[in-house]
């Protein structure tokens, strides 16, 4: 990957609102020179979507709760974890996948409006999957840090004086 | 009744800094966005600072050595060797200071007589003219030209030249201008340097903030660093202002008087900085590269905006300040900046306090967020519009 392809990335990553001409600015670029790059690299499937990261917990009507489940399954022959994952991963509910090492084997963080909500997924749907053998649910009581974005409302002010040498 | 004044006639005689009148000014007045702040945006990096809770933690809050914790002088040695080839004996050409503010006054101090004079090159960082008048020499000033991107030509050295003439200090990248002289360039510097024998003072604050071209270190080119105290310190490149640590670099006979009088007068840098300035070395330069990349995409911003406004702007080398050009507007640079922050509540600092050079110019700071960057150039955009 080129520098500049990595240097837009990083620029949009931390900030997927930024306009092109902001972008074609901070990297001394020509606007379509920024457009074209970032067109390649949306065909190339390096950039995969552009996503909103919100405060759930601030918005008082839309409250929900998210759960990562730890999950032991029988891999199948010839495609090991691939397609168990593959038919947890398909569910709306599901929102990350991950196979992991160590005592279980797929990582599964799952998002609903209630905990009642959620526990009837996991007991009528994943853990009803043949090949998923066990299933420990953890609750996400708080979340402090997400993406590398501290949620907590510590005060971003500037604390510089104003004019200094 | 007579009102005694007790205040020294030298202390008395230093005018303030212009940057403190503007402060006040703008510190009266509220939503300002400021573009005149010389320092990062960003907070120290996270295991600097928690390096600094765990000295404490383990008890360090006594004394270190004067010259400065001996593993943080290997460290700053292994630094200058690793970056710039540079080898200086930590333990007794190094010394560790209470930021670099400090380094440059215990260097004056350590060298210069009364009525000796040092060269100054304008515009400049605004305590230089103080620091060598307290030192008791005679600052001289040289006037480097938008023209020449504010690059100090060798025959300027020369024509300053006195008999009385001892050092010359020289600030690069350049605060307030983001000039950036490059290798070829001190190369010539050093040629009049050594024919004059003349001691360098060589501020290398904003070192690590270069963009385009590589960076030399003065005391790097051959035969100058035995004249040459390099200057430096983790203000800039590691988001420490307010930690004040600093460091000097120079032959053994310059640092052993520094560190005399540093040893009567503030003893030692404080010690908790010291530890985090050590994880800062060790452990930081992934801060400082992130840093660094988004002063450098700050930088063309800016450049590029000012220039679209019709501010003509070259674009700096170094730092973190635009230096561009407010003639079109037909306004001094102390107007520019008063009418800028009373209509728009935009700060910066006018060129003229930065010496006589200055005047027609205004130097902004890219050390501020991308969304605050924009608003300010909106409002300039605006403010400008109205005078052109």
């Amino acid at each position: 990957m080129k520098e500049i392809e990595v240097e837009l990335l990083k620029l949009i990553e931390k900030n997927a609102n930024l306009e092109v001409e902001k972008i074609a600015k901070l990297m001394d670029k020509s606007i379509d020179e920024i457009r074209e790059l970032i067109d390649k690299l949306e065909k190339k499937k390096v950039i995969l979507g552009y996503s909103t990261l919100i405060d759930w917990a601030k918005v008082l009507d839309e409250e929900e709760v998210t759960a990562m489940v730890d999950v032991k399954v029988t891999p199948a022959r010839d495609v090991g974890f691939d397609k168990v994952a593959e038919r947890i991963y398909r569910f709306p509910e599901v929102k990350a996948v991950y196979l992991m090492s160590g005592t279980y084997d797929l990582s599964v963080s799952v998002k609903g409006k209630t905990m009642m909500e959620i526990g009837h997924f996991i007991s009528e749907k994943l853990s009803a999957l043949d090949s998923v053998l066990s299933t420990t649910t953890h609750f996400v009581l708080k979340k402090y840090k997400h993406d590398g974005i501290i949620l907590q409302d510590a005060d971003e002010g500037d604390k510089r004086i104003v004019v200094s040498p | 009744m007579s009102q005694v004044s007790y205040i020294s006639k030298q202390v008395a005689d230093l005018k303030p800094s212009g940057i403190r009148r503007f402060f006040d000014l703008a510190a009266q007045m509220e939503d300002v966005i400021s573009l005149g702040v010389g320092e990062p945006d960003f907070v120290t990096p996270w295991n600097v600072i928690e390096q600094s809770f765990h000295s404490l933690e383990q008890g360090y809050t006594s004394y270190t050595e004067n010259a400065g914790m001996m593993e943080l002088r290997k460290e700053i040695s292994k630094y200058l060797i690793g970056n710039y080839h540079l080898t200086y004996d930590p333990s007794d050409q190094l010394i560790v200071s209470v930021g670099a503010s400090q380094a440059i006054d215990l260097a004056l101090r350590a060298v210069i007589d009364p009525g000796d004079e040092v060269i100054i090159v304008e515009p400049s960082f605004v305590a230089y003219v103080p620091t060598v008048r307290l030192a008791g020499g005679i600052p001289v000033t040289i006037q480097t030209e938008a023209e020449d991107e504010f690059k100090l030509k060798p025959e300027q050295i020369e024509e300053a030249i006195t008999p009385k003439t001892k050092a010359i200090i020289l600030c690069n990248p350049n605060n307030p201008t983001g000039t950036l002289l490059l290798q070829e360039e001190l190369e010539q510097l050093a040629t009049v340097i050594k024919k004059h024998d003349l001691l360098v003072l060589s501020d290398e604050i904003y070192a690590e903030l270069t963009y385009d071209d590589a960076y030399t270190s003065f005391p790097s080119i051959p035969n100058m660093k035995e004249r040459t105290i390099l200057i430096s310190g983790f203000s800039k490149a590691f988001a420490m202002t307010g930690w004040r640590l600093g460091y000097a670099a120079g032959p053994t006979e310059i640092i052993a008087a520094m560190v005399k009088i540093h040893q009567y007068t503030m003893m030692c840098a404080p010690t908790m900085a010291q530890h985090a300035a050590l994880e800062a070395m060790k452990n930081g330069r992934q801060s400082v590269q992130s840093m660094f990349e988004s002063y450098k995409q700050r930088r063309n911003f800016i450049v590029s905006s000012l220039n679209e406004i019709g501010l003509q702007c070259p674009n700096p080398g170094g730092a973190f300040y635009a230096f561009p050009s407010i003639k079109a507007t037909g306004l001094t640079s102390a107007e520019f900046a008063e009418q800028l922050l009373q209509e728009e509540q935009v700060a910066v600092v006018p060129g003229s306090v930065f010496g006589a050079n200055g005047e027609g110019y205004i130097r902004c700071s890219y050390a501020t967020s991308l969304k605050q960057l924009d608003e300010a150039l909106n409002r300039m955009k605006r403010f400008v519009q109205k005078r052109m």
